[in-house]
């Protein structure tokens, strides 16, 4: 879990890089977008086709991330793509690396599926074996991580604006729109912190009472992330406020902060998973943070794969499509689709939540 | 086939030690013809030249690694580092291509990092007299920690197409991925070397007992340091084949390989304890692994589980050979207790003296 947690922000950088060079060379991707699945009789565009075989191929199997995004029983993607009247299957390999997913992916596309739900473990190097599916026309929807030079459609869990904006805003209103704040940051050249640090700065010049001291890096590292975030504490004792956007990072500065001496005095929040911080909202050491819901990310997948395959859904840029009790998504550019702003987990929800 | 298992006895083991060496790899015949019919039968796709390509593309680099691996293995020792070497290699590839290196220098360095890198192995286990289980478990971490620190978070993906269809397309007029073709052109030569070379009989020699070895005049550290060497070597050569094929030098390229590789040699009949085993068996010990792993994908099987059949046939695989001497050993622990039993008086009597 906290591999793949370390990996997230690590991912989502190279998916930032990549999105803008596929902004760049923009018709690239749309070129190859396939229309529907295989042909049938001339009426079949209106209505759904069903009873389709779907592939849900995340990055690696057994990683409760995962689990909560695929799964029927958490209303993940197989759920929604049961819900149109098609069969799912969720299979990887049982590690991380394009070497093990490969494989999964490739039997997918030998067992004839008829669309793929991929969650990329590497930008470039599924791209032949993905290529091989488009050529096929079987569309290929990635989710959580991109590979954007060879898919039909990427479904973005989050904005890197919103992740910026929304957690100065609710840092804001825990520490009454003034005082003295830090950030515990991943490593300094991580280009995905960098941004969402970038927003953040934006944000709070809507805050004038709010000063941003410093910005520290604990490299994903829980011991790193803990010395810095100590020294934060001792360098700036009228330290009202952390964010930390990085789950490692959010982790080791509410260890930091779960003593008399901190508890409700200085606030933390930050991208966190609700399994791991449980503990300190239970305590009072942490008021909100946020992260993407998974399983509605594996929903919102597995519905637009459904559609795209039944041929209801054409990858088009502007394209409106109602996914379930998601409701109505677009597609954006560079036939992209963005989840929505990020969940908010306080005490009142984080116990709906396993992952 | 069978000279080659004639040779692999050593000649002078006689039909004795030839019949089990045979039994096993007519089993692996059957095992691979079962996977064959279960796999069809189970799957229109399983025998299909595009599901072939695919299943030999993913296990080229570790078929070539099984290779010098079970040349390692047969004389008494092991390599775990395969992985870390692979990984450093890559790395390397990955690093000299962004520094806009020429790509055939390149190939140059990284066949020189394979050698020094088995050649490090190869020296700690004979010249320092360390054991190559520790030693080897030692630069598996050593090597990987090398590719972290080349590499670090980056990743390399800009080859050139020309060396990237390697890993992609098939060899012109087959359905043979390259790595394969590498393979299979290896596994003849390593075949002639081990069972028709002097030095391929004293890796035996070595491996059924070093010291008489090197009683006998062979030169015990020399051929075990080459072994090493080559080891090294094939699975640079392993690593570029899987950088080509993912388009990405990254630093976890083949973590967790090494033990797949010692799967399949010890499935081909090698001895894990040295001394026996062929080229032959290695070969289907290749298909049998490969094909049971993709037929398990083509079938709806949970894939979590694929690690207990894998497991479970490597269990098999070591107890099978030894099943003999192990019911051998219990025949004989019963016939002394029911011996024992008319003499239980003496036995206690030393008792009454207390």
């Amino acid at each position: 879990m906290r591999a793949l947690l370390r990996r997230a922000p690590l991912a989502a950088s190279t998916l930032v890089v990549a999105s803008a060079v596929a902004v760049a060379a923009c018709s690239s991707s749309g070129s190859a977008t396939p229309s529907s699945s295989s042909s049938s009789s001339g009426s079949g565009s209106s209505t759904a086709k069903t009873g389709l075989k779907i592939f849900v191929i995340p990055k690696n199997l057994g990683n409760p991330y995962f689990t909560t995004a695929d799964s029927k029983g958490t209303g993940g993607a197989l759920a929604a793509i049961s819900a149109l009247g098609d069969s799912g299957t969720e299979t990887s390999g049982t590690a991380a690396t394009s070497a093990s997913q490969i494989p999964a992916i490739q039997a997918a596309i030998t067992k004839g599926a008829n669309a793929l739900v991929v969650s990329a473990t590497d930008p470039t190097a599924l791209c032949p074996t993905l290529n091989g599916a488009i050529k096929r026309k079987i569309p290929v929807v990635t989710y959580d991580s991109d590979a954007p030079s060879c898919r039909s459609l990427f479904i973005n869990q989050a904005s890197t604006s919103a992740i910026g904006t929304s957690e100065v805003d609710l840092l804001a209103k825990q520490i009454g729109d003034s005082g003295e704040i830090g950030i515990v940051s991943a490593a300094a050249s991580a280009t995905n912190q960098n941004a969402w640090i970038g927003y953040m700065k934006t944000e709070l010049a809507k805050y004038p009472k709010i000063k941003l001291v410093a910005t520290v890096y604990g490299n994903d590292d829980p011991a790193t992330a803990t010395q810095v975030t100590q020294g934060l504490l001792e360098q700036y004792p009228n330290l009202k406020g952390i964010i930390s956007p990085t789950t490692v990072g959010i982790l080791a500065a509410a260890g930091v902060l779960d003593s008399a001496k901190y508890r409700g005095k200085v606030m933390l929040t930050g991208l966190g998973t609700p399994d791991s911080m449980k503990k300190y909202v239970s305590d009072g050491t942490v008021k909100a943070f946020e992260l993407w819901n998974p399983a509605n990310l594996g929903y919102l997948a597995g519905y637009a794969a459904a559609d795209i395959a039944g041929g209801t859904l054409k990858v088009t840029q502007g394209a409106t499509f109602t996914a379930g009790k998601l409701g109505q998504f677009t597609i954006g550019a560079d036939n992209t689709v963005l989840l929505g702003p990020p969940t908010v987990f306080d005490s009142a929800n984080i116990n709906n939540f396993n992952f | 086939m069978e000279h080659d298992v004639d040779a692999a006895t050593g000649g002078g083991g006689g039909w004795g030690r030839l019949r089990p060496a045979m039994r096993w790899e007519t089993g692996l015949v059957v095992v691979v013809i079962a996977i064959a019919i279960m796999g069809s039968s189970l799957s229109p796709q399983f025998l299909t030249a595009n599901n072939f390509f695919n299943l030999g593309l993913n296990n080229g680099e570790i078929a070539i690694m099984a290779l010098p691996m079970a040349l390692i293995i047969i004389s008494g020792e092991i390599d775990l580092s395969v992985e870390s070497t692979l990984g450093m290699s890559s790395a390397v590839l990955g690093v000299l291509w962004a520094d806009h290196w020429p790509m055939l220098a390149i190939f140059v360095v990284v066949a020189v990092v394979g050698a020094l890198a088995g050649a490090i192995n190869g020296l700690l286990v004979t010249r320092v007299g360390l054991p190559s289980l520790a030693v080897t478990i030692g630069t598996l971490a050593l090597y990987r920690g090398i590719a972290l620190i080349l590499l670090g978070p980056r990743t390399v993906a800009n080859f050139p197409t020309i060396y990237t269809n390697v890993g992609i397309v098939a060899i012109p007029h087959t359905d043979l991925p390259y790595s394969i073709g590498i393979f299979i052109v290896l596994a003849v030569i390593f075949a002639i070397v081990l069972h028709a070379t002097p030095f391929g009989r004293s890796i035996y020699a070595m491996g059924d007992n070093a010291e008489a070895a090197m009683f006998a005049g062979l030169r015990v550290k020399r051929i075990k340091t080459t072994l090493f060497i080559v080891s090294g070597v094939a699975s640079a050569l392993a690593g570029v084949l899987f950088t080509f094929r993912l388009n990405t030098a990254v630093q976890d390229n083949g973590t967790g390989l090494s033990l797949d590789v010692v799967a399949i040699v010890l499935l081909a009949g090698v001895s894990i304890f040295g001394g026996k085993g062929s080229i032959g068996g290695g070969f289907l010990a290749v298909l049998a692994f490969a094909g049971l792993q993709n037929a398990l994908l083509l079938t709806n099987f949970n894939q979590e589980a694929t690690g207990l059949v894998t497991g479970g046939l490597l269990l098999v695989s070591v107890f099978v050979p030894n099943a003999a001497m192990f019911v051998r050993s219990i025949r004989r622990a019963v016939t002394r207790m029911t011996r024992r039993m008319p003499s239980e008086p003496a036995l206690s009597m030393p008792r009454k003296d207390t």
